[in-house]
This record gives structure tokens, sequence and C-alpha cells, in this order.
């Protein structure tokens, strides 16, 4: 009896903690949503909505909208970010696992370390490293893209090396790659054709969360791309000189998140797999 | 015969001998210590040695000593303490959320909402948050005008502004508890009904079980989980940028200054200042490792 009504107390002690944080979470949200539907004058429209997504407010050349051409960009540098941090961590990871199982401590320990350096920290260090002779990489176009993915691919990595390094474990990489060796096949079809299909839902994860994080980013891209090229630097610029567009920006990207996160959850089966983000 | 027996036969062969086989497999991380050392030892490198190292070449402390200047030491004290007060209610706040989602009694479909809704939560900072924090608690934000014209309270005359420490310490929660609640989560799983039993057997009440049991073992993860929370708001700086400008000093805010244009006329001063975070994060997450292995005695 007496525990009874303690679970009963207990449950509504739980039911109140959700409550408080609920609010805390939704009640921005929804001021947001309510103020994003006020563009037009004493009524509720989606004149915000279709202004961000069909007004081209630079006029230039192309005539399409900067929200597209900052998302596809954003977009571009993911899909760069998240090739070079596969092809970098996974076989790094997996000829560890194998090869050089001393040295794993010392790998782990250089993936937490972009916990040490702030994305503002980081560029700074970019900036004064490689824009000047001998590596003058901000001089071309490309040579800032290739920062911008550097910066993006450590600032992941902690994430990408646990999910692979997780992944690794959970399959039998020992009698693979022997199947593998004993078959005939070299280590690039081991690790190409063996590994990388069983880590596919580590992969997959990692890219998504990959993507997450380039797009919200603006820390490195306003100093590499201050032109608002990117979707970050985008969503600052209209912040600074619109009045009804931020808000459906906001609710745009908040959507974003949670495509990206059910795909995650999807991918990866079940809640709690997405502890996340780098650089804010 | 006898001078391939001297030679050892075995030696060019690869994989006999362990010694020359670890020194080949060695070659197959090279790829990832080049991409580091590009991306971030030596840019980090820059960092230290440029604030050693003065005009002339010569090694000085210098820059080291500028930082003690007392409009910069505020804006680190401010970003520490920012830090600091964010990372503990959040973690107490994301502490009670995942207690509430796993041992509160509340229903599985509940709790995967809840780690769901807290997984966008953590991955929604930066800019739009500043926006929504605006419109909510600005000077002409929805709740500040209901609160002003409903209730008549006037948070903007009792001194609040959102534009100050207390907002942004208001907009880092929104990421800060959410963050928490994913990392605590399975820590409150993984302490055992059994424990509790055992607790129970011997006639502990359930203030002795949390006192003698519960507690101590959540200890380390949650004040390891605390110290990535620090880190997070200690670095965090687009949030900032787009909620308070300049108003508020802070030293993510300062060397973003410095980036732009030499504001401190003392170029040398900015690789100190970037030192000085760095330092500052280096001691957190050497005090999160050490708490990462203390709490992985017990939860395994």
């Amino acid at each position: 009896m007496r525990k009874n009504t303690s679970g009963r107390r207990g449950k509504l002690v739980a039911w109140i903690i959700l409550i408080g944080c609920a609010i805390y979470l939704f009640l921005p949200l929804i001021t947001q949503f309510d103020y994003s539907l006020r563009m037009r004058r004493d009524t509720l429209s989606f004149d915000a909505y279709y202004s961000v997504l069909t007004t081209n407010p630079d006029e230039d050349a192309t005539g399409i909208p900067r929200f597209y051409t900052a998302l596809a960009f954003s977009s571009l540098m993911a899909l760069l970010t998240i090739l070079v941090s596969v092809v970098i961590i996974v076989p790094t990871a997996y000829w560890v696992h194998m090869r050089v199982p001393k040295i794993k401590p010392v790998i782990e320990f250089i993936t937490i370390l972009p916990f040490a350096i702030p994305g503002i920290v980081l560029i700074f260090g970019y900036l004064r490293t490689y824009s000047a002779p001998p590596f003058a990489l901000t001089n071309t176009e490309v040579g800032t893209a290739v920062l911008l993915v550097g910066g993006y691919s450590i600032g992941v990595m902690p994430y990408i090396y646990r999910t692979v390094d997780t992944g690794l474990r959970a399959i039998d990489i020992k009698s693979l790659t022997e199947a593998a060796r004993n078959l005939g096949a070299g280590w690039g079809t081991v690790i190409f054709r063996v590994i990388m299909p069983n880590l596919r839902v580590a992969i997959l994860s990692s890219a998504l969360l990959t993507y997450a994080v380039a797009i919200g980013e603006y820390t490195l891209s306003n100093y590499l791309f201050p032109d608002g090229r990117t979707f970050g630097s985008y969503i600052f610029a209209v912040g600074s000189n619109r009045i009804f567009e931020p808000a459906a920006l906001t609710i745009i990207s908040y959507g974003l998140v949670w495509v990206l996160v059910l795909l995650i959850q999807r991918v990866g089966r079940g809640p709690g797999q997405t502890q996340i983000a780098g650089m804010r | 015969m006898q001078a391939q027996a001297t030679v050892n036969p075995l030696r060019d062969l690869p994989s006999p001998n362990p010694d020359r086989a670890i020194s080949m497999a060695w070659v197959g991380t090279v790829p990832f210590f080049l991409f580091i050392f590009a991306f971030l030892i030596y840019p980090s490198l820059t960092v230290l040695t440029k604030t050693f190292i003065g005009k002339e070449g010569a090694l000085t402390l210098d820059n080291i000593k500028a930082v003690f200047e007392p409009s910069l030491l505020q804006a680190y004290w401010n970003s520490i303490q920012i830090g600091v007060i964010s990372a503990f209610i959040g973690a107490i706040v994301g502490s009670l959320l995942a207690y509430a989602i796993t041992l509160g009694g509340l229903s599985r479909d509940v709790r995967a909402a809840v780690l769901t809704f807290s997984s966008v939560a953590a991955n929604f900072g930066g800019i739009p948050l500043a926006f929504a924090f605006v419109t909510l608690l600005g000077r002409t934000g929805a709740l500040t005008k209901f609160l002003r014209a409903d209730l008549g309270f006037d948070l903007y005359r009792m001194g609040f502004t959102l534009y100050s420490p207390t907002g942004l310490i208001l907009a880092y929660l929104s990421f800060q508890f959410p963050l928490m609640v994913l990392i605590m989560t399975p820590a409150f799983e993984g302490l055992k009904r059994e424990w509790r039993e055992a607790a129970a057997n011997l006639g502990g009440s359930a203030f002795d079980f949390w006192r003698y049991v519960g507690i101590p073992i959540l200890a380390p993860s949650f004040l390891g989980s605390t110290v990535l929370l620090f880190g997070n708001a200690f670095s965090a700086f687009a949030t900032a940028q787009a909620l308070t400008g300049s108003r508020v000093e802070l030293i993510t805010l300062t060397i973003s200054r410095q980036i732009s244009g030499d504001v401190l006329y003392n170029p040398g001063l900015s690789y100190a200042l970037a030192l000085g975070m760095m330092v500052i994060l280096a001691v957190s997450i050497t005090l999160y490792v050490w708490l990462q292995r203390v709490t992985a005695r017990w939860i395994r």
C-alpha cells in the first residue's frame, strides 16, 4: 500500500519535471512560429516563408533565391566532409584494430583533442597559418573550401571515430579479414568491399550527423566565406537585415534538424544514438 | 648454406617476424596522422609558437603578460561564469529529466519521445536559437510583452536584459539540459535493480539507497558530463554573436574581433588569448577523461 502511493507520487513528480522542461524548450519555438506568420498585417500568413523560398534579394545573375544556393553550397561542403572523414577514419580505425592495437590509446587521445579547440580558435589558427606563404590556401576558392572541409572533419571527428569504433567492435573483423585474405583479396578490397559494407549503419549515421553539423555551422564559414555563401552565414545575414524572414528560417532549420535526427534514429534503430554536436 | 643462416632467411618475409610486421603496419596510419597534423596540430602549433616568439624572433613572455589586463581577464571570467552556471543548471535539470524517464515510472513511449526531442534540441543551437530567444524574451518579445501587459511585471525595468550573461545562460540552457539527458539516461539505466533490492532487503530506505549507493555511483558520470557541458558553453560563439553582438564581453567574441581587425593593437596578444582558451579546455578535458575512467568502473 505504502509502496503504491509513493510510486504514484513519483510518477507525478516525473510528469512535472517533464512538462516543465517541455515548456522551456517549446516556448521559444512557439513564439517564433507565431512571429513567422505575422508578416502580413492583421492576419496570419506564410508570407515570410514565401519570401525566403522564392525571392532573390541579391538580384544576382542566376536568379535563384539565396536560400537554395546557400543550402546547396553547405550540402556540398557537408558531402565532401563526409567523404574525407570516412576515407580517413574508417581505414585507420580498422587498421589500428587489426594490426597496431598498441597505438589505439594514442588515436583515441587524438580524436578527443578537437574538444579542446573551440571553433573560433580553430579558424583563428587556420587563418594565421594558411593565409600567407608557404601555404596560402585562402587565396583561392578551392583552398578556402579545403580549409572549411578540413575544419568540419576535425569538428566531427570525435563523434565519427566513436561511432566507427563501436561499429568495428560489433563485427568479427578478424574472421572477415582472414576469410577475404584467404580468398586472395588485397587490403584495399578488404577495407572498401568487406569492412565498409559491414559498417554501413555507423557510416550512415556519421554522415547524417556531419550533415546536421555542417548545415548549422557558422563560426568557420563566416570567416572563410564571409559573403553569406554557406547556409549558416546566410541565416545570419538575413537576421541582420530582415524582420520576419529570420523567424521563418528558424522554423525551417528546426524542421531540418528534426528530419536528420529521425533519419539517424531510423538508421541506428532506436533513440539515444544521437550524441552531438560540435562547433557552436 | 652457412651464409643464409647468419642472414636469417625469414627476415624478408613480412609477417613471420613480428617486429618487422609492426613497423610496416605503422604505414597504414600515416594518412590519418598527416590529416591531423595539417588541420589540427600545425595550426595549434602556430598559436603556441607565435604566443612565445616576438617580432624579432626572440622568446618572449610579453604576450602572456598582456593577457593579464583587466578587460581581457573579465572576458575570460564572463565566459567561464556563463560556462559553469549553464553547465550546472543544465546538468541538474537534465539529470532530473533523465531520472524522470528512467526510474520515474513513465512509459517507454514517453521515454523514446523525450530522447528524440532531446537529440533535436541538443543539435539545435547557433543562430536560429538566438533568433527564437529574441522573439521570446527580447525587449519586445512575446513573453516580455505578456508579462508587462497582463501581469504588470516589467522585466526590463527590473534590470533584466536578454543581451546579458543571464540572457546567454537562458539561451544556452535549451541545448545544455537536453544534451545532459542524452548522456545521463544510460547512466540511470546502469543503476541495477538488484542494488535497490539489496538496499531495501538490508532495511535501507529510498533515501539510504540514494545516499550510499545511487549518488556515489552516478557522481563521476554526472561531474564528467558537467565538464563536457562547460566546454560546450565556454566555446560557444555563434549563439553569443547572434544574440548579444558585442554587448557582453566573452573571450570567443574578443578573439573574433581580433580576427577581423587588430582591435587590441597587439597582433601577438591574440595568439595568447587563443592559447588561454585551449589551456582552459585542456584542463577540463583532462578532468573529463579522469572522471570517465572512474565511471567505467561502475557502468559497463
